[in-house]
């Protein structure tokens, strides 16, 4: 008996759900079909629009989403657009979320769609192939399809880069290398990395360990812990949320030893207030991926009908889409930011090739 | 040697604590024969309350934030876990089901107010963290003391403390012994006069609240924020290591225990001169393995309470 109203209970409630979601599906469309006729409105002047869809991260997470929606905004200023009338963006809360954001702005008529970050790679892949005419982009990530321009960076070379910063500031010759997953992605900031540290002083020690999980930061916390006992003063990590753990063990050993020099090199964005530990910092300085340039590179040339449809687009030094952070002016000295600087000049002449890969880099550091 | 286990014991001991608290809360509320899946839904909801609490708090507490942010969390996880209790003692639901429940709600409800409280995918990290200390005295001793005693979390001895309280008074004491006649056979217990609903709500809200405090430890000694990827997995660690301690305190602590040693060797690992031709993925599975292994009755039987798993309907045979 008490099973059975259960059971009514929830079917009634269940179709309320269902009867709910189908009156906001339909008021979304009305307000979307307006927007639309908006659109039309404004096409004299240009009739090109470019969207985004957000990974699970959200559009202001301080990361990659929130730098390609920064780029859109600025591309939107540059040529007079507004939100919602010539660039926009779609949230999207879950993984599955991901294909009907998708829909919805190609529905929308949006020219360029971009989906940020790896985890979009099979949904743009499937979309890219129903819509043909429609132009896509994916960050981080490449889709081989004639529509879709994928965007990449030369991580490597922003990883030479602050690899030359650790080398200048380590005071016991041992750096070491924190990695998510050891993949070919990563082992480009490894390669990167070490060839970086090499090419300052070849005798300086290079450890490499990988977490294998973007997202344990327990690991990481067991690897770095590890590493600073063993005397290894500077960590490079490349492994998002793995990275937490190497910070937080940072900053515990400087709160139990404030005269102590560790030093822990951010990745993807500035990673300076994840290293605040009182009065100290110990983020020496971060490899930053400028998401919100290339995004904005890629809108203007689509828009001046440069097709990128199927071209692989590396972002790199050459285009300041890779930075080095120097907002921790008390560790990041003059010093450092001239040889940083020196070597970024070596990069750009082409006097340097960075290793992309183990066997690149063997072969970098035979040639030292 | 030495060295190297001065390196792995304090590794060992704060990866270890979180699963020990969340592990006997499993323990608790297994034997009292309610099955919690949800126990990786109850870490969430004490890291979630945690960094929460330890963010907006930092400047009023000071140094005592983060062990008012776990009680805090242990309250609020013993309140979540009322859900689990109502759902699978009163209402009889598969306990399965609702755990799996309560784990998709703690993260969409984490994940939500974050959004809506910070305006971001993961919170700030927190400035007022746990932090290591050295024990005075303890760990001037040769040789153990830098094991044991020097750049410990006091939340690791928390943890073996609080094991050690689990198997007193599930072992010594008569509510202890009501608790597990409940998760045994609750038809004998009811007809000893025993409450069954009422020893079965308690011990799922115990559960509820060592898991709350097992995640809040793991958010402020590990993670130092809350995102949706903060706990992925440790739930489901700590509930194999309930399932190779046998459903005993002390076993399910040292299970716990077990597995940090495991992850931290396998990190360690690269330096042993012995262990260094091991692939390092052998030393990560380890835990599962063993686990499987335990539960296939090979390391000794492993024996689930009786009516683990099945309501109890008062009257039927």
């Amino acid at each position: 008996m008490k099973k059975s109203k259960l059971f009514v209970m929830l079917a009634v409630l269940l179709s309320l759900g269902l009867f709910l979601a189908a009156c906001g599906g339909s008021g979304d469309d009305k307000k979307e079909d307006e927007g639309k006729t908006g659109d039309a409105g404004k096409s004299e002047e240009t009739d090109f629009s470019a969207a985004m869809v957000t990974d699970i991260g959200g559009v202001d997470d301080k990361s990659f989403n929130q730098s390609a929606w920064e780029g859109l905004q600025a591309f939107g200023k540059e040529n007079g657009l507004e939100k919602g009338n010539g660039f926009d963006y779609a949230q999207s809360n879950d993984k599955s979320d991901y294909m009907p954001n998708l829909t919805r702005l190609i529905r929308d008529d949006y020219k360029l769609i971009f989906g940020i970050g790896f985890e979009l790679k099979e949904d743009i892949a499937k979309v890219a192939e129903q819509y043909p005419d429609t132009q896509f982009a994916i960050v981080d990530d490449v889709v081989e399809q004639p529509n879709v321009a994928s965007i990449t960076f030369k991580e490597h070379q922003g990883s030479f880069l602050v690899g030359v910063a650790a080398a200048k500031k380590t005071t016991t010759n041992k750096v070491g290398f924190v990695g998510g997953i050891d993949s070919p992605l990563i082992n480009k900031f490894e390669s990167g990395f070490i060839a970086g540290v090499k090419s300052v002083n070849p005798d300086i020690e290079v450890k490499v360990q990988y977490a294998e999980s973007f997202g344990a930061p327990d690991k990481g916390k067991i690897i770095a812990s590890n590493m600073f006992n063993e005397g290894f003063d500077v960590i490079y990590h490349a492994s998002g949320g793995t990275g937490n753990g190497v910070f937080n063990q940072a900053k515990d050993i400087k709160q139990n030893d404030p005269d102590r020099d560790i030093w822990v090199i951010g990745v993807d964005r500035d990673q300076h207030e994840e290293g605040q530990i009182g009065d100290h910092n110990i983020t020496l300085t971060s490899m930053v991926k400028r998401v919100d340039v290339a995004v904005q590179d890629v809108s203007n040339k689509t828009m001046n009908g440069e097709s990128h449809g199927g071209e692989l687009l590396e972002y790199g030094l050459e285009d300041d889409a890779i930075a080095v952070a120097t907002t921790n002016s008390d560790a990041m000295t003059q010093d450092i930011i001239d040889a940083v600087n020196e070597w970024k000049e070596k990069i750009l002449n082409g006097d340097v090739e960075v290793p992309k890969t183990r066997e690149e880099t063997k072969a970098f550091l035979e040639a030292l | 040697m030495i060295d190297i286990l001065q390196s792995i014991i304090p590794t060992a001991l704060f990866f270890s604590a979180p699963l020990i608290f969340t592990a006997l809360g499993g323990v608790f509320s297994e034997r009292s024969g309610v099955v919690n899946i949800g126990l990786e839904g109850l870490m969430v909801m004490g890291a979630f309350v945690g960094i929460v609490f330890n963010l907006t708090f930092a400047d009023v507490f000071g140094t005592w934030t983060p062990w008012i942010a776990i009680i805090v969390a242990t309250i609020i996880g013993a309140l979540f876990s009322i859900i689990h209790a109502v759902a699978s003692v009163s209402f009889r639901a598969d306990q399965v089901v609702s755990g799996v429940a309560i784990n998709f709600l703690a993260l969409g409800i984490g994940v939500f107010l974050t959004k809506q409280w910070y305006g971001k995918g993961q919170t700030d990290m927190v400035s007022q963290p746990f932090f290591t200390t050295d024990i005075p005295f303890l760990s001037e001793i040769p040789i153990i003391g830098p094991m044991f005693f020097k750049g410990i979390y006091l939340t690791s001895y928390l943890a073996i403390f609080v094991a050690l309280i689990a198997w007193y008074v599930l072992y010594k004491t008569p509510f202890g012994l009501r608790l597990r006649a409940v998760g045994e056979h609750p038809m004998a217990a009811d007809t000893n006069g025993i409450n069954v609903y009422k020893m079965r709500y308690i011990a799922v809200i115990l559960s509820g609240a060592l898991g709350g405090l097992g995640g809040s430890v793991f958010a402020l000694t590990i993670a130092s924020n809350f995102s949706h990827s903060t706990i992925v997995g440790q739930g489901f660690m700590s509930l194999a290591a309930v399932i190779f301690g046998k459903w005993h305190p002390l076993g399910a602590m040292g299970a716990a225990l077990f597995f940090g040693f495991a992850q931290s060797l396998s990190v360690v690992s690269s330096g042993i001169p012995l262990l260094q031709d091991v692939p390092q993925i052998f030393l990560l599975i380890a835990p599962y393995v063993l686990t499987i292994l335990a539960l296939a009755g090979l390391i000794g039987r492993a024996d689930a309470p009786k009516a683990n798993g099945l309501p109890y309907i008062k009257g039927s045979r």
